[in-house]
Order: structure tokens, then sequence, then C-alpha cells
């Protein structure tokens, strides 16, 4: 994929498989919990308005990160339940499936944590996220009208997103 | 799928797009008279030139993240050297070096022979208090600060001032964990 820049975006995306769109919902927050992106593009059923969603999402992720390194049996040093770990560190969960939707997670160490929720079916996604965090770079990050820490609002950033997504197996 | 392995910092400086180095230091140089002519104290121009370096570092390290690959660093040894190697080679070109470790490890010095920043560049005797890159010490402290370490960077050798290389001291003052951010009464 070019951009305007000339660059290539690295890693180079995985091949997408052209069967529709396999993407419910993407989320993008950061370090404080402030929802910078959401997309939607399939769901049916909305229980809970939109911030009470976001900090829903947000605290489920929270918790299951500690939840996750808590449990690690080849970790030898363990804080303990509820102490804030800093965003990379230890073993993190990537995702988890029930039977009606996966959920993928990537958190950079910078605090940018990336979800995407998908068809059950989906295989690993971790690449694509970490593709995606390479366009919020691009597009979003290098953007100088864009404040760090407020709602994007890029709308180049929303479509090439989508187009992305929409191209995953 | 085996996670990727971090590139180097000579691999990925081959991969991005890259300026003309002279148009580079020209630029810099340029911002850093107008701002002596705007502001015309030279400490207000220092703080000034940390604040923009601050204001860059916040955004870089999301780049450098994505681009460079690496996972969180264990311990602050790691962290100064993934800087000095792959992190000023992938933004400037140049390799830096890291030295100067004291008891604790807490505080380090990164030197760089060879700073882009500074070709062409003379101070003349009503600026000797500057520090011409500035800049840098903002971008480490505002890069750091995004991945939970609040650090002091301050600069030790100037090679502008008379000395034979560029030191920078970077000292780790705490690690900032992050906190739940909402109170469960919203």
């Amino acid at each position: 994929m070019q951009f305007f820049g000339g660059s290539e975006i690295s890693p180079s995306p995985p091949v997408p498989t052209a069967s529709g769109n396999n993407a419910y919902m993407l989320y993008v927050f950061n370090r404080n919990g402030v929802c910078l992106l959401y997309r939607e593009w399939n769901r049916p059923l909305k229980t809970l308005n939109s911030h009470q969603d976001h900090k829903l999402m947000f605290g489920l992720l929270f918790s299951l990160k500690s939840l996750t390194a808590k449990m690690d049996p080849t970790c030898v040093d363990k804080g303990n339940l509820g102490v804030p770990q800093l965003p990379g560190q230890g073993c993190s969960f990537h995702s988890f499936r029930t039977n009606t939707y996966k959920l993928t997670f990537m958190e950079s160490p910078s605090g940018i944590k990336i979800i995407l929720v998908t068809h059950p079916r989906t295989g690993d996604l971790r690449e694509s996220l970490k593709y995606i965090y390479n366009l919020y770079v691009e597009y979003v990050v290098k953007n100088p009208l864009y404040s760090p820490g407020t709602p994007i609002r890029c709308q180049l950033f929303d479509t090439t997103v989508d187009q992305y997504v929409r191209g995953l197996g | 799928m085996a996670p990727v392995a971090p590139r180097s910092g000579d691999a990925i400086f081959a991969n991005v797009e890259r300026v003309n180095a002279e148009l580079f230091t020209l630029t810099y140089g340029a911002i850093v008279r107008q701002l002596l002519t705007d502001l015309e104290e030279v400490e207000e121009v220092n703080k000034q030139l940390d604040q923009m370096g601050y204001n860059i570092g916040v955004r870089l390290v999301d780049e450098f993240l994505a681009k460079s690959n690496v996972s969180r660093c264990v311990d602050f040894k790691e962290t100064a050297e993934v800087i000095a190697k792959v992190g000023f080679k992938m933004f400037l070109g140049v390799t830096a070096s890291v030295s100067n470790w004291d008891a604790e490890g807490t505080t380090c010095s990164i030197i760089l022979e060879d700073n882009p920043l500074v070709d062409f560049v003379e101070l003349p005797d009503t600026c000797q208090g500057l520090y011409y890159c500035n800049i840098l010490s903002g971008v480490i402290r505002g890069a750091l600060e995004m991945v939970s370490m609040k650090t002091e960077v301050t600069w030790l050798r100037d090679m502008l001032r008379g000395d034979d290389a560029f030191e920078l001291q970077v000292k780790l003052l705490k690690q900032v964990p992050e906190e739940y951010p909402y109170k469960d009464d919203e």
C-alpha cells in the first residue's frame, strides 16, 4: 500500500482473502481510557450507550490483562492482583473467542490499545492489528491537525481502516 | 504465529522515508534563529526548544514502536541501549553509545560523536548559554513519558561549546504505571 509520502508500511499487510466483511467492530483506546476511535460495521444488538460501552470495553481489557498476567504459570515475579502494570510488560492476552465472536487485542508499550471484534472463525489477527497500528502512526500521529489524547476525526484514516478491515479473511 | 523479532536500526533506517540531511540541518538552524529573534532570552529559547522536543517525542514514540517492533524493555539499561542504537539510528541516521551508568542503574549518559543538527553551526558570543540541540532532550523526555517513565534529560557536553562530543545525561525519576482511569461511581 502506497501513501502520499511514498513509503511502504511495514510490516506489509497480510494478504486479504475476499470474503466480505468479517469484522464487527473496532475500538482504539489510549493509555488514559479515552476512546480514540470506534468503528462499527456489523452490530445488530446495542445494549449500552456509547460512553458506557467504551468504559465497559476498557474496563474488561484492563481486568483481563491483570488476570491473565496473574495466572501466568511461567512467570516468576507476580504482582498482586489489581496492581497496575506497565503496558506491554509481562504476559498479555491477545484474543478470546466465544461462540458468536472473536475479540483480538493489541497493546503497544505506549498504551495504545487496538481491539477488533470479528466473526469467530477468523484466524490470528495479531499481524493485522500491527498493521492497523502502523496506519494509526501514518495517518493520525503524523497529522499536525490531530492533538494526542483526543478522539480521532480523520476521514482518510477512517476510510483506509474500513478498506483494510473489509479485506480481512 | 511467532512474534516478529525487533528490527535493527540499520534495517529500519534503510526502509523509512528519508529527507536531505542539509535541508534538515538548515531548517533546524532557521527555527533556532527565529526563536532567538522572537524570544531574545537564551534561557527562554532553551525552554521552548525543550517543549517543542517534548511535543515531538510524544508522537515520535508511536512511530518508533510501530516500525521497530521492540517489545517493552525489561529495565532502564535496555531502554537506554534501544534509544541509542535503534532510536537515534532510525531518526537521525547516527548511532549513539551509552556509558557512565550509576550504581542503581537509573542514570546514564548517551554520547553522540556525530550530530546532524550541528553541521555548519557556530555559536556567536551573544548566545553562549544556548543549548542548540535542546530539542533532542525534549524528544527523549517526551517519548519516555509515553512509555510510563518520568525522566530528566540534561546536556553534559556540547561540541558547540568546545567539548569533544555531545553527551546527554538521562536520569530516570520514576516509573508511572497505568492507573484505572474511571472512578467507580461514574
